[in-house]
């Protein structure tokens, strides 16, 4: 900031406003500048340093190449835990893309008291922790939960064993994730009112009745705003973590043991850092496969304007 | 996908809903009620575990754990609320630790990312474009990557089992945040800025005097999110923190559960009590959060 104060000031009079202005910049950028060498560039360079070797971060540092990537290769824990992730990712992005797509439709049909609507949908998204975590738990007791004496009383059914089922343990997680979907479900009703009335209109003019409108405008209008969601859902869906060690600290029978849980186990139980920062970089290169993917589709799919 | 081809079909069905406007006008009424009945029940839905959450809170015990679930409390046992506070655990010291990691967090990202955001707006300089792109990418970045060099560095640095770790990367312009200001920079006219060097104003005056005023509804957004995420953060906490007076309301939520297994309408009034200024927040600002993410979220 000096060389912003001094560059605001008569005194370097002398510096040519361009390069004055080049400093300035510099000056002001600088908290980013540092912030990322030290606590982005410098530890992720780090991390993929001490993933060849075995070390507690205390004493012991011992050089062993490549050893912990072939073990990943043969590690059925690892095998599972990215299954694991894998099987969340693949059903948590679409069904809670489509869950705030859905809702965000709903809430933009010129509808009444969509404020209060509003509120109540993306409520759930600003608790997102422990407390909710905690209260799902509950809520998923098998024998005196409210959900399974919901599906017994109302419906019938009897209800599975939920967290404590292997089978069901994971939906029971994706479940209480797609509860939060209401920061997408804002994100698209934005997207929505971006969409100017006038196609809307033009659409009503030739014949179209509100299902063709939702299919030749809605959904084209759009797509930019679904592939924001679905990039920042597989960024969050691959890192699930705070919900499932509270839930089932991954069981039962390692069900839910998902990648982020796996390689902090790893780290900070087993004190195996450099096999947990392998793990850490073949959950980066999955997640950044992925993204990448969905980035490149985009041209097939996404309409931009102009 | 089928853009071009319904597109292209559109005309053919032109004067069809004018021909029939009475059966038109009863499907539009049966289509609103249909409407209304999926958004209430899907509020319905949502709403639920709220309400869940409050009913235990103020539940007397006898009847929490009965079956069939009660939905309604025999009696209101707001005395809830104050037995985390009387029990073994340092509860409202919790709070206390979670609201200095909150407050200190949102304070730096938003002193540091109007500075950063402010220089990517509207100042020139060599490499800006690339360092912008650096940002946004930086954005999208898992935090699992970076995790253990962080905590070695912050061993050796001595500052583990403090709140530190959690609050000073806060203070280096976290890159959501930086994108977030400026994007609201950009909007501001440059004229604002020529008046201001007219009257003598470096660019620090500049930033100081034209930019903060102008922007405190988007600093306010970026302070809330910072808020709301650094209070639910778990991950984080969980590594840094070990002694128990130093633990977050969301660690402490956990520790507090091991031990209130058979208490739920306890360990309810807790959790209703740790997500409640998170709550007050949103309803206070809720304005500011979602003029935040028709700036972020729309340009994609």
């Amino acid at each position: 900031m000096t060389a912003s104060e001094r560059a605001g000031s008569s005194t370097s009079r002398t510096l040519h406003p361009a390069r004055r202005e080049a400093l300035a910049g510099l000056a002001f950028i600088s908290p980013w500048l540092i912030g990322f060498v030290v606590f982005t560039a410098g530890p992720m360079l780090a991390s993929l340093y001490f993933s060849f070797f075995r070390t507690d971060l205390l004493g012991l540092w011992e050089f062993v190449g490549g050893q912990w990537y072939r073990g990943l290769w043969r590690d059925s824990l690892v095998h599972k835990a990215m299954l694991n992730t894998a099987y969340y990712a693949f059903v948590m992005v679409p069904l809670s893309t489509t869950l705030a797509l859905f809702i965000a439709v709903l809430l933009n049909q010129n509808i009444r008291g969509q404020s209060v609507w509003r509120t109540i949908y993306y409520l759930p998204s600003v608790v997102a922790g422990a407390a909710v975590a905690i209260l799902f738990k509950w809520l998923y007791q098998p024998d005196i939960g409210l959900l399974n004496s919901i599906l017994d009383r109302v419906f019938g059914i009897t209800g599975p064993r939920w967290i404590f089922s292997e089978e069901w343990a994971m939906p029971s997680v994706i479940i209480m994730a797609l509860w939060g979907s209401g920061g997408a479900m804002l994100i698209f009703l934005a997207g929505l009112r971006g969409i100017p009335t006038a196609l809307y209109e033009a659409a009503k003019i030739d014949g179209a009745g509100p299902i063709r409108s939702f299919f030749a405008i809605t959904i084209p209008m759009l797509t930019p705003t679904i592939l924001f969601n679905v990039v920042l859902n597989i960024i969050a869906s691959w890192q699930v973590f705070t919900q499932v060690l509270i839930m089932t600290q991954g069981g039962p029978n390692n069900a839910t043991l998902t990648m982020v849980l796996h390689l902090y186990n790893t780290g900070f139980s087993q004190f195996l850092f450099g096999y947990a920062s392998a793990q850490a970089w073949a959950l980066f290169l999955a997640i950044l496969i992925f993204v990448l993917l969905a980035i490149r589709s985009a041209s097939s799919w996404v309409q931009y304007e102009r | 996908m089928t853009t071009t081809e319904s597109g292209a079909a559109l005309g053919s069905a032109q004067a069809v809903p004018l021909q029939h406007p009475r059966k038109i006008y009863y499907g539009t009424i049966a289509m609103r009620v249909l409407l209304y009945l999926v958004v209430l029940w899907g509020a319905v839905v949502f709403a639920i575990p709220f309400y869940w959450m409050i009913r235990t809170a103020v539940m007397p015990a006898y009847q929490v754990n009965l079956y069939p679930p009660q939905w309604w409390p025999d009696s209101f046992h707001f005395e809830n609320f104050r037995s985390p506070f009387v029990g073994p655990f340092p509860f409202s010291r919790w709070f206390i630790n979670s609201a200095t990691i909150s407050i200190m967090s949102s304070l730096g990202v938003v002193l540091s990312a109007s500075l950063v955001g402010f220089g990517f707006a509207r100042l020139n300089f060599p490499l800006r474009n690339v360092l912008f792109i650096l940002v946004l990418s930086t954005m999208m970045l898992p935090e699992h990557i970076r995790l253990i060099p962080t905590y070695l560095m912050f061993v050796e640095l001595g500052w583990v089992n403090s709140f530190l770790p959690l609050i000073v990367p806060n203070w280096f312009a976290p890159p959501f945040h930086v994108f977030l200001m400026r994007q609201f920079f950009m909007t501001i006219p440059r004229e604002m800025d020529d008046a201001a060097k007219i009257d003598g104003c470096g660019y620090l005056g500049i930033y100081a005097r034209i930019f903060i005023p102008l922007s405190l509804p988007v600093m306010g957004v970026s302070a809330i999110y910072q808020f709301t995420f650094t209070w639910n953060d778990f991950l984080h906490p969980l590594v840094y923190l070990q002694q128990v007076e130093n633990y977050t309301i969301a660690l402490g939520l956990r520790l507090f559960e091991g031990y209130m297994r058979s208490n739920m309408q306890d360990m309810m009034a807790s959790a209703l009590m740790a997500v409640m200024p998170t709550i007050i927040i949103f309803f206070v600002a809720q304005r500011y959060f979602i003029q935040g993410i028709v700036v972020t979220g729309v340009k994609g």
